[in-house]
């Protein structure tokens, strides 16, 4: 095997974990480090994120335009009704207002929007710059909130105090003023809301279809099509079902203590981890009825996919993956994915996994697995290269290092527009990794890592010029 | 998924006063200076700022392009906000030097960073100074909250070459600041000067590291891009030729060698109509002192059949253009030129001087043209009702309204997040209008084909 210099900073030498190879003592949870070319984003990213798919609600970013500008419509987060989350909205702060304060003109741009589009409440992302010259967004929330009668919430996203899991909680933080605001009549025993899911390409409405189809009623999304009248009642709910390692535990746990209302983990990634979900809802709420058409949905969702899947399994058998993802929660999923294709995943990592996410990453790999927290694009390279994978998983700025690397590649992030989740979303997994590493262009692409071997026998082209100089 | 559904209250673009941007046409000022600092070679591009900054800009940039594209951050936490940034902005560029090895690292400043008052000028002096074995810094000021992209990238242009070019020894070779312009067109302006045997210093030239080729192992794709050799040598040149029409004097680069150097100075519009190529090619003819090689009589004079050609399907047409102020004035002249109203020519910019150098470009149209500065996309889209137009020139951006009209959009410029190929688009030069007006001409064809019950074969 060719070896490959890894070149990790020392400062994050301690943020990699040979699996079994090594004493398991994985430091995470840190900021990152500066100069390393992180692939996080900042506060007001995670908060974004999370209410991004409130398609009711106008979202308003207090601050320069950039943020917004890179945030207007990126998500694959459907609405079957309103559409205002796909617009982009910002007071678009200058060095005017720098100067003088950014809080007229805030109060000014949230009457004029909600003037104009009518929304159901106000979200207000402070931004870096506003933390900074200290603009009191609650005062102004508070004055709008009063005169146009709608919540005008404000969301303290400032980029600068954390990492995107602080934007999480600070997202939960603004939601958790909208709960317990509205009306519960006609909410059953029977009831759950859905938390952490955000209706890429349409996965809550499958998940939804599927608690339906157990007999139970699903109050709220916590996100995904997300209303805001449904957030305020959701405190109705018997059982808040909580997907995504971070986003919204805060929630969950307010909501708990708060209203008492218990919560479970779950994942809709890969049949086992769907099944599990699904039993595990059943098995809470005690009732004979709900767990029969529960064994009656996954039985049937198994045995008609699994054809297919097994179809997939013979040609991805032997290949390598190595998964990178926001939050570790999606990384113990796809792991179990991938090993229901006969893929081994080589090199997992995420970018804002705790401590025991890291140990369940532990115990669910293979011996030599390379375990990473918050890596970087030198160090992934040579990661994917050195292990040999065939294989990445992960989001847009991950895609140009497998493909240059001339490796397969799967989008698992937010921005994707087919459904991953569910049963069906299995299957379009199982489809979307064995187009990619089967693929015949690798046949042309000089993959020169040693160790692996593609469904399209990797061949080396005769160079037209001399050998490329390689660092 | 139907068209969207938002419900809203008409407000006129005339409403006077507004406050909120309504999906912005421009992006924040660091987004430019990192394209600029990614196509020096050896250059780490690094923001001085929270790392959301360089993860967003990167994230789109590889959107756009499909390429990796690092871009440090020295990552500010809630300390360093408060007692300055100096710590993270040194232990950022050690350890950027440790895993790059790069020859200069291009430092550009946030907001953040730039309201909180931190003195990264002398910042850098010092880290330099205990850090003997750092590359070359390079510094610019790019708040976001002054400017767009397309300043960043122009401030960091002049930056770097006022941090690097040295009073020298006269050369024959040429200068040329092309401005924000796709990896194709500054490849084929390199094989321009090629052919006139003119020896260039293209600052920046992104033509690789935004448009690179397979690999067969991990490179750290910083070794593409402009000499920092030939940068220091810019100030000897024969002459600068910079592609400029709105931008502010105070950040052209070759207007700062003019003045500290005395360097000779060629300002034009971005070449893209013959007018402006003939003009272009002119002044390096003049200064390669050979008369262009017969390939260019070629590409001009098929252009101009081709020009002949498709006259009637394009005449009066109307056409919605947006973007960067400098492109929409090249794309509006170019327009004007094969009989196209450039009914609406919009910007997120805000220099002042769209209008202007519209009036000084297309002056026979401008009783046709509605021009929209400092603009968003919620106005430019009810301007467009009012324009009745025929096709929409721009990035991608203008999707949605393009789904709403149901007229064509001819893809130009950045970002292009719906399509492959961005690098690949060629804009300028005669080839560049050619490719231009093949794909207008076809839209034009095509709509009207399909919008026929008849469904001709022949057109």
């Amino acid at each position: 095997m060719e070896t490959v210099p890894h070149n990790i900073l020392e400062g994050r030498k301690d943020q990699v974990h040979r699996n079994r190879q090594q004493p398991f003592n994985m430091v995470c949870e840190k900021h990152s480090l500066a100069g390393s070319v992180s692939q996080r984003a900042c506060v007001f990213c995670g908060s974004r994120v999370v209410l991004y798919p409130i398609a009711d609600a106008l979202h308003l970013i207090h601050g320069p335009a950039g943020c917004a500008a890179y945030t207007w419509d990126i998500r694959g987060a459907l609405s079957s009704g309103p559409q205002l989350h796909r617009l982009s909205f910002t007071t678009d702060l200058r060095e005017r207002d720098i100067i003088f304060g950014g809080e007229k003109k805030l109060y000014h741009a949230l009457i004029e929007l909600i003037d104009q589009f009518q929304p159901k409440a106000a979200f207000v992302y402070a931004t870096c710059i506003v933390g900074v010259i200290g603009d009191d967004v609650d005062a102004v929330c508070k004055r709008v909130q009063e005169e146009k009668n709608i919540p005008a919430l404000p969301v303290h996203s400032e980029g600068f105090k954390g990492t995107k899991k602080d934007g999480y909680k600070a997202a939960c933080d603004a939601m958790a003023r909208l709960v317990g605001t509205g009306d519960t009549a006609g909410i059953g025993p029977l009831s759950l809301n859905i938390m952490g899911d955000f209706n890429i390409a349409g996965e809550t409405w499958l998940i939804k279809r599927y608690y339906e189809q157990m007999g139970l009623q699903v109050v709220a999304s916590f996100t995904g099509d997300g209303r805001i009248d449904d957030l305020r009642r959701a405190h109705g709910a018997a059982l808040n079902v909580v997907q995504c390692s971070g986003s919204m535990i805060h929630l969950a746990k307010d909501m708990k203590q708060r209203y008492g209302i218990p919560f479970i983990h779950v994942s809709y990634f890969g049949i086992e981890d769907m099944s599990r979900a699904l039993y595990e809802v059943a098995e809470f709420f005690q009732d004979e009825t709900i767990l029969t058409r529960t064994q009656e949905l996954v039985r049937d969702e198994i045995s008609r996919i699994m054809p297919e899947l097994n179809r997939y399994r013979e040609k991805l058998t032997g290949k390598r993956a190595c998964v990178y993802t926001g939050g570790a929660f999606k990384a113990f999923s796809l792991v179990r994915s991938l090993r229901t294709l006969g893929v081994q995943t080589v090199v997992v990592g995420s970018q804002t996994g705790s401590k025991d996410d890291y140990d369940m990453l532990r115990r669910l790999c293979d011996e030599g697995t390379i375990l990473v927290d918050d890596t970087n694009p030198v160090e992934l390279s040579r990661f994917v290269q050195e292990k040999g994978a065939d294989l990445l998983i992960g989001g847009v700025k991950e895609r140009p290092i497998a493909y240059k690397l001339g490796l397969g590649f799967c989008d698992h992030n937010h921005e994707r527009k087919q459904i991953l989740a569910g049963y069906e979303g299995m299957v379009n997994f199982a489809k979307e990794v064995y187009s990619s590493v089967c693929s015949p262009v690798w046949k042309l692409v000089p993959r020169r890592r040693a160790g692996s071997e593609a469904c399209a026998e990797a061949v080396e082209p005769a160079p037209l010029s001399a050998a490329r100089k390689v660092s | 998924m139907g068209k969207p559904k938002v419900k809203t209250k008409p407000v006129s673009v005339t409403d006077g006063c507004r406050h909120a941007t309504r999906n912005p046409c421009r992006l924040c000022t660091p987004f430019g200076a990192c394209m600029v600092f990614h196509g020096i070679s050896g250059c780490v591009p690094f923001i001085h700022g929270s790392q959301g900054c360089a993860t967003y800009i990167r994230r789109y940039l590889i959107g756009h392009y499909r390429e990796p594209v690092d871009i440090a951050c020295s990552n500010f936490s809630e300390p360093s906000t408060v007692f300055g940034g100096k710590q993270n902005l040194e232990t950022g560029l050690t350890n950027v030097a440790a895993q790059y090895h790069p020859e200069m690292i291009g430092i550009c400043t946030t907001c953040l960073a730039e309201t909180i008052g931190d003195d990264v000028p002398m910042f850098l002096h010092e880290i330099k100074k205990q850090h003997p074995e750092l590359p070359g810094l390079v510094h610019v000021a790019t708040p976001s909250y002054c400017g767009t992209h397309t300043d960043g990238f122009n401030r960091a242009v002049r930056s770097v070459i006022e941090a690097l070019a040295q009073s020298g020894v006269k050369h024959k070779g040429v200068n040329l600041f092309s401005g924000m312009l796709s990896p194709a067109d500054l490849r084929y302006l390199k094989e321009i000067m090629t052919d006139f045997e003119l020896s260039t210093m293209m600052l920046p030239d992104y033509s690789d590291s935004f448009d690179g080729v397979v690999w067969g192992q991990y490179e750290k794709n910083i070794e593409h891009g402009t000499a920092l050799a030939g940068i220091a040598k810019a100030a000897g040149a024969c002459a600068s030729i910079e592609f400029r029409s709105t931008a502010s004097s105070k950040d052209s680069a070759g207007g700062y060698l003019l003045k500290r150097f005395g360097t000779p100075y060629y300002g034009m519009p971005i070449p893209i109509s013959v007018k402006d190529t003939d003009r272009f090619l002119s002044v390096v003819s003049q200064l390669s002192g050979r008369v262009p090689p017969d390939k260019y009589d070629g590409e001009r004079g098929r252009l101009i059949d081709a020009y002949v050609d498709g006259h009637k399907y394009v005449f009066e047409k109307r056409a919605v253009v947006y973007g960067e102020e400098d492109l929409v004035v090249a794309l509006a002249s170019f327009l004007s030129e094969i009989g196209i109203i450039p009914a609406l020519c919009a910007s997120g910019g805000h220099s002042g001087r769209l209008r202007d150098a519209l009036a000084e470009q297309i002056p026979e149209m401008m009783p046709d043209v509605t021009v929209l500065e400092d603009t968003d996309f919620w106005d430019i889209a009810a301007a467009a009702k009012d324009a009745r137009p025929d096709l929409i020139v721009g990035n991608s951006n203008g999707y949605k309204l393009k789904r709403e009209l149901g007229i064509p959009l001819i893809r130009v410029g950045l970002p292009i997040h719906d399509r492959i190929g961005a690098s690949r688009i060629l804009h300028v030069g005669y080839r560049g209008a050619q490719q231009l007006y093949d794909r207008i001409v076809n839209a034009l064809i095509e709509q009207q084909q399909e919008e026929s019950p008849i469904g001709y074969t022949h057109i």
